[in-house]
């Protein structure tokens, strides 16, 4: 388990993360989702121990990351694939990680095993493709045979195989009751692998919530129609008092409404329907209203909060004065 | 014990790359065979040398020279010990296993010490007795008054510029930073001031000008040094242990 509280990293005027306050839980995997630059990657570091909160705590299992004894036992992390010496073999690379936690030497063995590696133990990591690096990372990762597991990005860089491997290891290593904690910029991608889902952007927490309950409130439901007819049906709408969206290819949208509704309506009025067709938004349009609104936000900070945010989140952003380069990128 | 982990594990990284075979076994060949080279062509020229040049000749300081440029490939050996895992990005996979800045960064320095203290001490002795050989008639003897002391001495020099190297790459982390600085300062500027009249007197302060006495046998005409063989290694320790200091506590303070 790693609890966050509060946890704050400011550089300079700059905040990267701003009061984070989650829990990953063990037994599942845990999406960290935001766009490139949310603070996903130093919020890693500093669960690691690698940068220092400007405020705020990280404990695993209750205790800091320092205070661990042989944290690889505890904790396994990829954070970058080239975060290793491309001089050294894969062997010695992992060696020398086993011995500074007191792992065995043949778990080296075993855990190229696992990833693939065995063929290319002994060759330089800077021959190393991305993806064999990658492997080599998640071989680092697993080495103490940890209840925690960490992936920055994992599948940045692999094919299509790669990620396929990475997503079945994620979703094994959790059905034993590890906890795994990915991050990604990609929604698709999550909506693949993770059961609970943190989202922030610019630093800030945006949704704390289970895969499922996110796909329910925050894929916009709309209904589709096509019609030959369409100056009459949106009169006829107009007339029943149902909000109609004309979308660009001639098409109307209905928002919340029912199939059967509309339908019968058309048909009182002998209208002919080319398509009546529910639509659900994709969760990447989810995923990008979500973010989005935290850009909107900074954008017009002198509007009132309660206009600008009319998507229920299970976390709604605080008011709060934001750095102003946001704007400019 | 946690430390001796740690230790054993450092000793895998400095034993797995290619650059710490290549850097001490330039320091090793260019001290011996610079220094053979020197003491041949100082046999040849004794005769024409002045009577008080004859008169303070030190054959044991001599067989040394070859460490002027020897040291430099130690510079080099002591900056990628530590440099090497900021330019890699291993840091943040090291602090990961390690979280314990101290132990992680002393373990390193610990096992690059008592490396570089091998390999310099045997390169002290061979620099020794092959330029002995060298000078002929001119030569010293390891059982003279204070040559055992130069020799060893003159292994514990190469062995602390190493060492001084490695804090001043801990404090800067990088690696061409960290050279470009140190071979330019021991190779020109440590001797540029320490030869002009005006700054002689700080000059011989420097780490370099101060731990080379340890390797004088026979003392110069005009000295007037301020501290003895043991004093100047004194200060040249000193120097180590503040950029060891100094590279200390910028990791405990930095981010990784």
């Amino acid at each position: 388990m790693i609890e966050l509280e509060g946890l704050t990293k400011r550089y300079g005027e700059k905040l990267a993360v701003n009061n984070l306050t989650f829990t990953v839980r063990p037994g599942m995997v845990t999406g960290f989702l935001g766009p490139n630059g949310a603070g996903k990657s130093t919020t890693m570091r500093m669960m690691l121990g690698l940068d220092r909160p400007t405020a705020g705590d990280v404990r695993i299992d209750g205790r800091h990351y320092d205070h661990l004894k042989d944290p690889l036992r505890y904790i396994g992390a990829l954070l970058d694939a080239k975060a290793m010496h491309g001089g050294r073999s894969a062997f010695n690379h992992l060696l020398c990680l086993a011995q500074s936690n007191g792992i065995p030497r043949r778990r080296v063995a075993e855990v190229l095993d696992t990833v693939g590696l065995t063929a290319v133990a002994r060759k330089k990591a800077k021959g190393f493709s991305l993806g064999m690096g990658q492997r080599l990372g998640i071989a680092g990762a697993l080495l103490g045979d940890p209840r925690i597991l960490m992936f920055d990005e994992p599948v940045n860089g692999l094919d299509p195989e790669g990620i396929h491997w990475i997503r079945n290891l994620m979703k094994s290593l959790a059905a034993q009751g590890r906890t795994v904690f990915v991050s990604s910029h990609l929604m698709s991608e999550m909506a693949l692998t993770a059961d609970h889902l943190v989202v922030i952007g610019q630093g800030r927490l945006l949704a704390d919530t289970s895969m499922a309950d996110f796909i329910e409130r925050n894929s916009r439901s709309y209904i589709r129609i096509r019609s030959p007819q369409r100056e009459r049906l949106l009169d006829v709408l107009h007339e029943e008092g149902v909000t109609v969206i004309e979308s660009g290819s001639g098409a109307l949208e209905v928002d919340g409404g029912k199939a059967e509704q509309i339908g019968e309506l058309a048909a009182q009025h002998q209208i002919v329907l080319h398509e009546l067709s529910p639509q659900q938004a994709s969760l990447e349009e989810a995923f990008m209203q979500l973010t989005a609104g935290a850009v909107e936000y900074h954008a017009h900070a002198d509007t009132p909060l309660e206009t600008r945010f009319d998507t229920p989140f299970e976390t709604r952003p605080q008011r709060q004065h934001w750095g102003e380069d946001w704007k400019r990128r | 014990m946690a430390a001796m982990q740690v230790v054993r594990s450092e000793w895998t990284k400095i034993r797995s790359v290619a650059s710490t075979v290549w850097t001490l076994s330039l320091a090793v060949v260019v001290t011996i065979a610079l220094g053979m080279l020197i003491s041949a062509l100082t046999r040849h020229e004794f005769d024409k040398m002045s009577r008080q040049d004859r008169l303070t000749f030190d054959p044991t300081f001599i067989s040394f020279a070859g460490m002027s440029l020897g040291q430099l490939a130690m510079i080099v050996f002591g900056v990628l010990v530590v440099s090497n895992e900021y330019s890699t990005g291993m840091i943040r996979t090291s602090l990961a296993a390690v979280p314990q800045r101290g132990t992680f960064l002393f373990s390193k320095i610990a096992v690059a010490t008592g490396l570089a203290l091998v390999v310099a001490m045997a390169t002290s002795f061979v620099a020794f007795f092959l330029g002995q050989a060298m000078l002929g008639s001119h030569r010293a003897s390891i059982g003279d008054p204070h040559v055992l002391r130069a020799v060893i001495g003159g292994g514990i020099y190469m062995t602390l510029i190493a060492v001084f190297s490695m804090g001043v790459a801990a404090m800067l982390r990088s690696p061409m930073l960290s050279l470009g600085i140190l071979m330019p300062f021991f190779f020109l500027i440590s001797n540029i001031l320490g030869n002009v009249d005006a700054t002689k007197k700080i000059g011989r302060f420097l780490p370099d000008q101060a731990g080379s006495k340890i390797m004088q046998v026979v003392p110069r005409i005009d000295e007037d040094t301020p501290y003895g063989p043991w004093g100047g290694l004194g200060i040249m320790v000193l120097w180590a242990v503040a950029a060891l200091a100094g590279g200390y506590a910028l990791l405990k303070k930095r981010d990784a």
